[in-house]
This record gives structure tokens, sequence and C-alpha cells, in this order.
């Protein structure tokens, strides 16, 4: 019911940086012929998902740290590696590292060396997720997040600027005049992602990281004023424009129906896995064509239903990279494939025509 | 004080998430809003421009000793950071959850033989506690909020055992889009909770009835 203006501004704002398009995954457990594969095997599907998504042309591939059964992937960076090591062109990074239950020092050296080793090709994006099972796991209290997330990102902006590092403060063991290596040798951008906090947009503009907006469900238009905050708060802080990203859930196949039938299984059953502890009620049918629909956050259907909506909702938010967050848990790697493929062959082609379309009027 | 004319003069505490849409939502609605983070009204006053234009950044204190209601929305780990004095006789709307997956546990919610919000009271002796919009999401408060009259209009439970302050929210939760369903007192605050029956579900009033006699039954 708020923002959701598309005025001309926003599109100028939009167009002082390169449309992108990426996917993100989770390590999503795959099925086959109805039963869970291991986690090892999920891990080298990923992989092989990175790979293919290099060869139809896409910009991006990111992992989402996760620590469950369902979403069995930890230590994304080692398979963002692997995927750099089989690929050339396409950009790998985190969706997203939970910074608040690591080590900001180590998390910089995992991605300098991923963009070492890949040639200048690694991105960060830094946020809690969806992921909460990191802070039991390493010891660290969910009540702190915030205090958390606000100390290690003040330290990981001061290791991205390079040189001897002094800094000290509640959440982690002084450092004094460290160098911390390896060093970068090309710009490695950083995202925040953020899911609604506004403290983590005002955050992202105040180091001058790019925004990433999750929107994982409701309607997108209700995280425009994010990015108007966003745009505000860069030149409040003096900072020059950055570019603003949205990660969405979704699926793509020949036609609506066939993509809707194949995700709505797997949707269903997760999130009423995680209904009771994140507070989703099990979602029904009417849930879901709502959530698919124009004004829903699901990014599922054929080509063209997805490029129409990919394209509207990067011109609402003034973005200008999307990230398809594929897969779910329960799905079967060859739809996982086909959707990769119709992803980057004809959805972002639909997508840049749109937009360019647009922007010539 | 049943009725305030013109509507209630809330104050919120929290500029998170949620308190900016129920600033957002509440400003809309022509009531007069103040809202307040932990520390100085500078360092909110940007956010509250842009994502709850019209509604005043000040400091907690301030804004709660001239509000008609105060609107609690932070997480409920948080709770112990407010001062219960400044809080002492206003009517305060709780809208917090205890959803220790999310925020982490605390020990002396973890009881189930009282609601949260009674705790809460104990916490801030002297207010008059009043809990609801705590079982929509930020989103779906957002999203669902429609004038009196729509079909489309969904229910919102309200729970208190002060009838005057109850009466006071009733009317707020109405004037900010959504039909007020007094519940009872604070120890049916249950039914609103992450475990309840209505959590997480945008229902009409109708619907939203049906859901809590199931349960009642």
């Amino acid at each position: 019911m708020t923002g959701g203006t598309e005025n001309e501004e926003d599109l100028k704002v939009n167009n002082a940086f390169p449309l992108t398009f990426g996917l993100d995954t989770f390590g999503d457990l795959n099925h086959e012929s109805g039963k869970p594969v291991s986690h090892a095997q999920t891990i080298r599907n990923v992989v092989e998902q990175g790979v293919f998504a290099d060869e139809v042309g896409l910009d991006f591939f990111g992992i989402g740290e996760h620590h469950t059964d369902d979403f069995p992937m930890p230590a994304a960076d080692v398979a963002l590696a692997a995927i750099a090591a089989r690929t050339s062109r396409i950009h790998v990074g985190s969706a997203v590292t939970v910074l608040s239950s690591d080590d900001p020092v180590r998390v910089f050296q995992r991605f300098s060396t991923l963009n070492a080793l890949s040639n200048g090709r690694a991105e960060v994006v830094l946020g809690r997720g969806s992921s909460i099972e990191s802070f039991p796991l390493f010891g660290y209290n969910l009540a702190d997040y915030e205090e958390l997330f606000d100390a290690k990102t003040a330290l990981f902006a001061e290791l991205m600027k390079g040189g001897r590092v002094t800094w000290s403060g509640r959440m982690r063991p002084a450092l004094v005049n460290q160098d911390v290596v390896p060093h970068l040798d090309a710009p490695m951008p950083v995202w925040i992602g953020v899911g609604g906090s506004p403290n983590s947009v005002i955050r992202a503009a105040r180091y001058g990281f790019n925004l990433m907006l999750a929107i994982i469900g409701g309607q997108p238009s209700r995280f425009a004023p994010y990015s108007e905050l966003f745009r505000q708060a860069l030149a409040r802080f003096e900072q020059p424009a950055r570019p603003i990203g949205v990660h969405s859930p979704g699926h793509v196949a020949e036609t609506d129906e066939q993509a809707k039938e194949e995700f709505w299984p797997a949707y269903r059953d997760i999130i009423t896995r995680l209904g009771p502890s994140r507070g989703f009620p099990t979602p029904t049918l009417e849930f879901y064509e709502r959530e698919v629909g124009p004004k829903g956050a699901l990014h599922v259907g054929s080509p063209q239903t997805v490029a129409e909506k990919v394209a509207r909702n990067l011109t609402i938010l003034g973005a200008n990279r999307f990230d398809l967050k594929h897969g779910m848990p329960g799905m079967t790697q060859q739809s996982l494939l086909k959707s990769i493929e119709l992803f980057g062959t004809r959805v972002v082609p639909t997508v840049r025509e749109i937009l360019g379309d647009r922007v010539a009027a | 004080m049943t009725q305030v004319e013109g509507g209630p003069k809330v104050a919120i505490l929290g500029a998170g998430h949620v308190g900016t849409v129920i600033a957002r939502l509440a400003a809309r609605a022509g009531l007069p809003v103040s809202v307040a983070a932990s520390g100085d009204p500078d360092e909110i006053a940007l956010t509250l421009s842009v994502l709850a234009p019209g509604t005043a950044a000040r400091w907690a204190a301030e804004a709660a000793s001239d509000a008609d209601g105060v609107i609690l929305a932070i997480p409920l780990h948080r709770l112990s950071q407010i001062e219960p004095a400044a809080l002492a006789g206003k009517v305060v709307i709780d809208m917090m959850n205890y959803w220790p997956e999310v925020n982490g546990h605390l020990a002396e919610y973890d009881r189930s033989d009282i609601t949260s919000s009674e705790l809460v009271v104990r916490r801030l002796a002297g207010s008059r506690v009043v809990k609801t919009f705590n079982h929509l999401g930020y989103h779906q408060l957002d999203e669902e909020a429609r004038p009196a009259g729509d079909p489309q209009r969904k229910a919102l439970g309200v729970a208190g055992d002060d009838p005057q302050a109850v009466a006071l929210v009733t009317q707020l939760v109405e004037k900010i889009g959504f039909d007020a369903v007094p519940i009872g007192g604070l120890s049916a605050g249950r039914l609103l909770q992450p475990d309840g029956p209505v959590f997480g579900k945008p229902l009409g009033r109708e619907e939203f009835e049906s859901a809590l006699l199931q349960v009642a039954v």
C-alpha cells in the first residue's frame, strides 16, 4: 500500500549502473526419484549450477551460508572457489555471509582469497539472512545480533580500506597496526543484505557499501522507500551513488503452469517445516497464487511472466541488479538446471529488452 | 479519557522495521506520532522522514510524557532498557512477542503458565498494558491496513485488564486500519501469541472470531 511509484528519477539512478543478473542458492538439498540426495551430492550439484550459470551468460552466482539438513551449505566460500576455478567470467559471492557469527578478519581473508583466485570476480553480501542456526552453533546469543552486526561491519569496512588496521571494539579482540593478508589487487564489491531493517540501510550507506534488498514475501513495492532512504543516506554521508540489488525467490519453466507445479510442493513443505520457528503460517494455495501473482514476491512462471515481473520490480525499486534465489529443498537438479537455462537465455534478454524500451521511450 | 478527540496521540518506542511501519500507518491515519529509538533523535530523523513522513523523532522519555498511548515496537529482549518510571500511568501497547528461535532465549519467558504480556506488566508496574498488533507481521500490517467498512479489512485482537486502556487502544487500532476485537484480559493474550490460532494470519473479523472459538472450546 506504500511506495511503488515509478518515476523518471528512479530510472536515472538505476541507469547509473549496468543492469546485472544473478542466481542465488542456499545449497537447497536436492531430491532425485522422490528421495533426498546426500549433502555432499547437493554441494557438487551447486557447483554444477554455478558453472552452468556462467555458460548461460549470467553475471553472478551467489551462495548463502546455512547450517541445516535442508540447506547443508556452511562453507559457501569453498564451493564458490570451485566454481571460480571452472569459470572465467561470472562473478561469485555470498548470499549472505552471516557476519555476526563469524570473524570479520576471517571473512575478509576468505573472500580476498576468492577474489585473488577468481581474478577479481568475488563479491561479499553481509547480513543475517534467514539463517539463525549459526548463532547457537558458534556460541553467539541471538539477542546480541544488532550489536554484533554493527561492530563487525565497522571492522569489515576498515579491512576493506586496505593497509594496516588498528581497531578495537566490544565484540572481538583488538587489532594493532595489523597487516591482514591477502591484499586485494582488484575491487571487491560489498553489499549489505537488508530484509526490513532501516538501520541496515543506513549502515550500508555510511560505509559506502551496496544495498541488497532481500524480498522473500509480500509486495516488493513495499521496499521502494528503502531504496529512497539509501539514496538520501548516501547523500547525507557524502558517499557517491551505489548499486541497489534485489534478491527474491523463484523458478522458471517453459509454462506458468509447469513452473508453479514444480515449485509449489517444495515451497509448501519448507515453509510448513520452518513455520513454527519463524512464525510463518502453513501456506495455502490461495496464498501461493498471490505470491506468484504480479504483486507477490515469488518470481515463478514462464520466461515471459518472470521477465515482466523482474523488470517491473527493478524499476519500482530503482535497482540495477536482480538475483533470483533459485531452487527449494526437495527440487531436482534437472529442474533447477532447466530453470537456470531459461533464466539466462530467455528471462534476462527479455528484461533487458523491456527496460531498454522503457528507457528509450 | 476513553476516547480522545481527533484520535490518540501516539509515541512509538523503536524505529526499526516494526516501529517505522506502525509509525507510518498511524501518521497516515492522521494521528500525532512521535518516534524514539534508544538514543539521540537525530540518528533516526532521516529514516523517519523517508519511511514515516509526518512523524517526529524525539527522545524516548519526552515522547512518552505527552502521549495518550505508547507503543512498544522493540524486541522483547530490549524491554529491560526501557525505564518503567517514564511509562508510569501510561497506556502501553505491547506488540512484542517471545520468539526464542529468532530473538534468543529469555529464561523468565520460557514458562508456559503466564502470557508474555503479563510478564511485561511485572516489568512495567504502574503502566496500563494492552496487547495488540503483535499477531500480524510488520509487512502484513503494512499491506493489510484498510479504512473502516472495506470488505477486505482484517481484524486485530486486543487484550487488556484495564477497560479504559482497552477502549483507547481499540480506537487506535480502528483508526490505523483494522477491526479491533477485544478478547479479554492479558491472560487471554495467549490466543494472540506465536503458538496461537491467529498468529501470522490476516483474517477478517468473522474468521478471526471463529478461529478463536475453535481454540476456546
